[in-house]
């Protein structure tokens, strides 16, 4: 079990528990808002856009090579940038922090 | 973007369930026309979901139907490749107009990367403003208890002032770009929207001057926010050739154009034909953001696009061989009872209506898919507020195209709240 805190766009803060599944899947089971997920988390539609807590991005690591397409046609890309359907959970991403950008593309 | 119409009045007498499976041919624009496709879809999604089409007007072609294998093949542009066009039909040797929608990795990444803040968050916000004021100013416009054609007034005048604005075209001239929307994707026929070959080569031609003023208007002045100075100034675009230039400004205009254009009249269409749920528009607007998405994949506003296989690959146990067309049916994949419960149902609170494949999935996804969501949204959350029933009271006229599905005319009459 890990722990996630999803910051939205008005400065909330949703903390959630999740294990065995993506980033972007504890955003939808949990109900957070601003995680659009219209492909069901296949990496081909970027609308699970996070920008990753900069202290947490080496444990995250960088985008895979189809994810790095879909994130490098986003005008709202920054260098912590992930889709949130690429980020498996694990027990070394407890506590991690992502923010959720206003729109998703 | 064009497809050839070829008349045959048989097509519409044929039962699609009799025809022989390796005849059945989707791609015919009576079929659209006359709202007759539903069956060939349901058949081939039922009986060969990757089906080989051996002769049409456009060649051989494979049609993908089934939506995961539309999803599968929308994102797996190293096989299959949008060069050089991505509708079946192939394009004058002697008028090629490049476009990025058409093109691979990475010409295509740069040219989008170039235009792509238009339809962008900050643009977006930006622009609510003046999309609702706009849609109050034609809403109020519109006469009440008599019957007008709501393409023409409200579809097309929506859509035309947005595209007006992201182009920052003389406003005054709009309907121009109406025009060479339109133009871009007929099929020149006697009677037609443009009656021959010639003459649409000649009126696109008269968009490209049109837009080369503009372009040297602005590539000396600042960068601005419109289309054609992102295009003027952008490292990958900015030496473009002028068929280039004009094969860009033909998929942003039907892009921005055609297909927002058809989903606002098909959503009027879908709530005439469901009655209960245009009440319970009625009384859960709060539904409306749902029910944007639904309309779309309800109507559904471009059918297809095209593919050309780069290597031998199978998909769904079929193989299919280099450079062989393959169609890719939205307007099948979203039918899919597969994915869609009751998928023929318009459901305004349908839950998975956003998982529509409309606006197609990968690095060719739609990129204005938030502008033409949000026009949506602005104007029925200000049509609720002033009329009780947009009332269709005739039979639409339907574009007679395999690749843009919509309509010409839709009569209604207007009831007050």
């Amino acid at each position: 079990m890990a722990k996630v805190t999803f910051i939205t766009h008005d400065g909330a803060e949703h903390v959630v528990e999740a294990e065995f599944t993506s980033v972007m899947n504890a955003a939808i089971d949990n109900l957070v808002p601003g995680i659009d997920a219209d492909c069901g988390g296949e990496c081909s539609c970027a609308t699970c856009h996070v920008y990753v807590d900069p202290q947490w991005m080496e444990a995250v690591g960088p985008p895979g090579e189809r994810e790095e397409e879909m994130l490098d046609l986003n005008p709202e890309r920054e260098a912590n940038s992930r889709l949130s359907c690429q980020i498996a959970i694990t027990d070394a991403l407890d506590g991690l922090t992502v923010r959720v950008p206003e729109f998703q593309m | 973007m064009t497809e050839v119409l070829y008349e045959n009045p048989d097509v519409l007498n044929q039962d699609p369930w009799q025809l022989p499976l390796e005849d059945l041919n989707p791609a015919q624009p009576e079929l659209f026309a006359h709202d007759r496709y539903g069956d060939y879809f349901a058949r081939l999604r039922e009986q060969a979901p990757v089906h080989y089409c051996r002769d049409s007007a456009f060649g051989p072609y494979w049609s993908i139907t089934k939506y995961l294998d539309i999803k599968y093949v929308n994102t797996h542009n190293e096989l299959f490749s949008s060069e050089p066009n991505i509708v079946l039909q192939d394009q004058a040797e002697d008028f090629k107009l490049p476009m990025f929608i058409a093109m691979d990795p990475p010409k295509h990444d740069q040219q989008r990367k170039e235009v792509a803040a238009v339809a962008g968050p900050r643009n977006l916000a930006a622009l609510e403003p003046t999309i609702r004021g706009r849609v109050c100013q034609i809403l109020d416009s519109l006469p009440v208890g008599e019957q007008f054609d709501w393409v023409d007034r409200v579809s097309i005048e929506l859509t035309t002032q947005m595209l007006a604005t992201l182009f920052d075209f003389p406003f005054d001239e709009r309907r121009k770009l109406t025009r060479w929307s339109d133009v871009a994707t007929a099929a020149p026929m006697p009677g037609g929207i443009v009656e021959s070959v010639e003459q649409r080569q000649s009126e696109l031609r008269e968009c490209l001057e049109r837009f080369t003023q503009l372009w040297n208007e602005r590539v000396n002045a600042a960068p601005g926010n419109d289309l054609v100075s992102m295009l003027a100034h952008g490292e990958s675009t900015k030496n473009m050739h002028p068929m280039e230039y004009l094969g860009n400004l033909v998929l942003l205009i039907v892009g921005g154009n055609d297909t927002t254009r058809n989903s606002i009249s098909g959503g009027v269409l879908a709530l005439n034909q469901n009655p209960e749920q245009y009440r319970k528009l009625r009384e859960q607007p709060e539904l409306i953001p749902n029910m944007v998405s639904e309309m779309i994949r309800w109507q559904t506003p471009l059918a297809y696009m095209r593919r050309r296989v780069l290597e031998d690959t199978e998909v769904g146990g079929q193989t299919l061989r280099a450079g062989e067309k393959v169609a890719m049916w939205y307007v099948s994949g979203n039918r899919d009872p597969d994915m869609f419960d009751d998928p023929d149902a318009f459901r305004i609170d349908r839950p998975n209506a956003r998982k529509h494949i409309a606006f197609g999935f990968g690095i060719h996804r739609c990129m204005g898919n938030r502008v033409a969501e949000m026009q949506l949204r602005v104007l029925w959350e200000e049509i609720l507020k002033r009329f009780h029933t947009v009332e269709v009271v005739g039979e639409p006229v339907r574009v007679p195209s395999s690749f843009v599905k919509g309509y010409l005319k839709l009569p209604v009459v207007l009831h007050p709240v």
